[in-house]
């Protein structure tokens, strides 16, 4: 497990009103597989640390690692890094991390993803193209409407399917996906990897097993409170 | 290591000794975290069963389990991804009370937890005997609901939650150590969070 290291911060922005986007150089950096993450630490002057766990965006041939921050309210990491670091600031960092919800390159598999869940996909889709095997891997991504989804325009142009809870788009009128429209994208697939808040997370384990996945075939990642 | 440019302490300062290091206390939220599917089985056909080394192996009835003498444990716990939670209280029975049923061989030196969905964890038997552990299914005089691994979940407190398996059905002893899914994946074998050993490669 590889120590900590410093990221300096090269890009920053703000893809979505809730979320910032970071780029991060950090030297001599190892390789990582597509669905993996890092941990981020920060550290004040009385020597409090606090950490999280963030996916990568980016592909390991990116010169950078990319991560999205999703602003939580009054969150001690997230709003520092939304409000406060600044492009130039150097942060901790520890990764890659997680060697199961990662994408071979070889399976075929269907991403089943929502909100900030989309990352680990992003990084997949990244990779696919760069291996020019976008055949094996198909993203269903679901947010509340094409402003509030990062990264919405990169996964369209990957030929994602998209749905908007809160917003008709396109004829398609405003909900989450239904059977209809993911069992054609379960076709010939090997493993269904669901990725969001534990909300979203358990209204798409049970979509996917409805349309006929082996609960035994899907892997999951949340993140977030339960709300409960 | 570095000053965060900027970065000062939000959260008030827990009480001291509490909070194991590089952890934070999440307060009323409890996160879920798993890596598969959540199981459906209905509790009324749930079974937990004590196999392995051991000199009895033995399978409980949801019904049997609950006819157990019954054990609560009141206090933290500590999770991987770094928050802690207070004051939990959990209630259902102490693995002493079924390992006091299955016996296990002088020999058992590990234990390998299985859950319903082919989840594994493993421990050194020690961390889970002598008043460390509990077979749980309330918390917070409530049922354990399915996303926090209801109906039945392991409770090992003092290390890393992870170790607490969800959807228990199956502790195995062994006399050699056996890393289960995590374990597999890059994280610690004991995972000891006052230790911070959260990693492979964590002293």
């Amino acid at each position: 497990m590889a120590a900590w290291s410093d990221g300096r911060i090269i890009e920053k922005d703000q893809p979505t009103p809730t979320t910032v986007r970071l780029r991060l150089h950090v030297d001599d950096r190892p390789h990582h597989l597509p669905g993996q993450h890092y941990i981020l630490r920060l550290r004040a002057p009385d020597g409090y640390t606090a950490q999280r766990s963030y996916s990568l965006a980016s592909d390991s041939d990116d010169p950078l690692l990319e991560l999205l921050v999703e602003r939580q309210p009054d969150g001690e990491v997230s709003e520092f890094l939304a409000d406060v670091a600044e492009v130039g600031d150097v942060l901790e960092l520890r990764g890659p991390i997680g060697r199961w919800f990662v994408w071979d390159t070889k399976s075929r598999v269907l991403c089943l993803v929502g909100g900030t869940g989309v990352v680990p996909a992003v990084a997949m889709a990244r990779t696919a193209r760069r291996l020019g095997r976008t055949d094996l891997l198909r993203i269903a991504a679901m947010g509340r409407s094409r402003d509030e989804l990062a990264y919405a325009s990169e996964l369209e142009r990957y030929g994602a399917t998209l749905a908007f809870t809160r917003a008709d788009v396109d004829g398609r009128t405003a909900g989450p996906f239904t059977a209809a429209e993911l069992t054609p994208l379960l076709e010939g697939v090997d493993l269904g990897y669901v990725c969001g808040s534990a909300r979203f997370a358990s209204y798409a384990e049970d979509l996917l097993v409805a349309c006929g996945l082996d609960p035994g075939a899907i892997r999951v990642e949340r993140f977030g409170p339960t709300g409960d | 290591m570095p000053v965060t440019r900027g970065f000062h302490r939000r959260r008030p300062e827990p009480e001291r000794g509490r909070l194991p290091p590089g952890q934070y206390d999440t307060g009323a939220s409890w996160p879920v975290l798993s890596a598969e599917a959540t199981p459906q089985k209905p509790e009324e056909s749930w079974t937990f069963s004590i196999d392995g080394l051991v000199e009895s192996p033995h399978t409980w009835t949801w019904q049997e389990l609950h006819a157990v003498p019954g054990s609560t444990y009141f206090g933290d716990i500590h999770c991987v991804t770094t928050w802690s939670k207070f004051d939990m209280t959990f209630s259902g029975v102490s693995v002493d009370d079924l390992l006091d049923v299955a016996k296990p061989d002088p020999a058992a030196a590990y234990v390998l937890a299985h859950s319903v969905t082919g989840y594994t964890t493993n421990l050194p038997l020690a961390d889970v005997t002598g008043g460390k552990a509990w077979v749980v299914w309330s918390v917070d005089g409530k049922p354990l609901p399915r996303q926090h691994g209801g109906p039945l979940r392991l409770l090992v407190p003092h290390l890393y939650f992870w170790k607490s398996a969800k959807w228990l059905s199956r502790l195995e002893l062994m006399t050699e150590d056996r890393p289960g899914f995590w374990e597999q994946n890059g994280y610690h074998d004991r995972g000891d969070p006052w230790r911070e050993q959260r990693y492979q490669g964590d002293d």
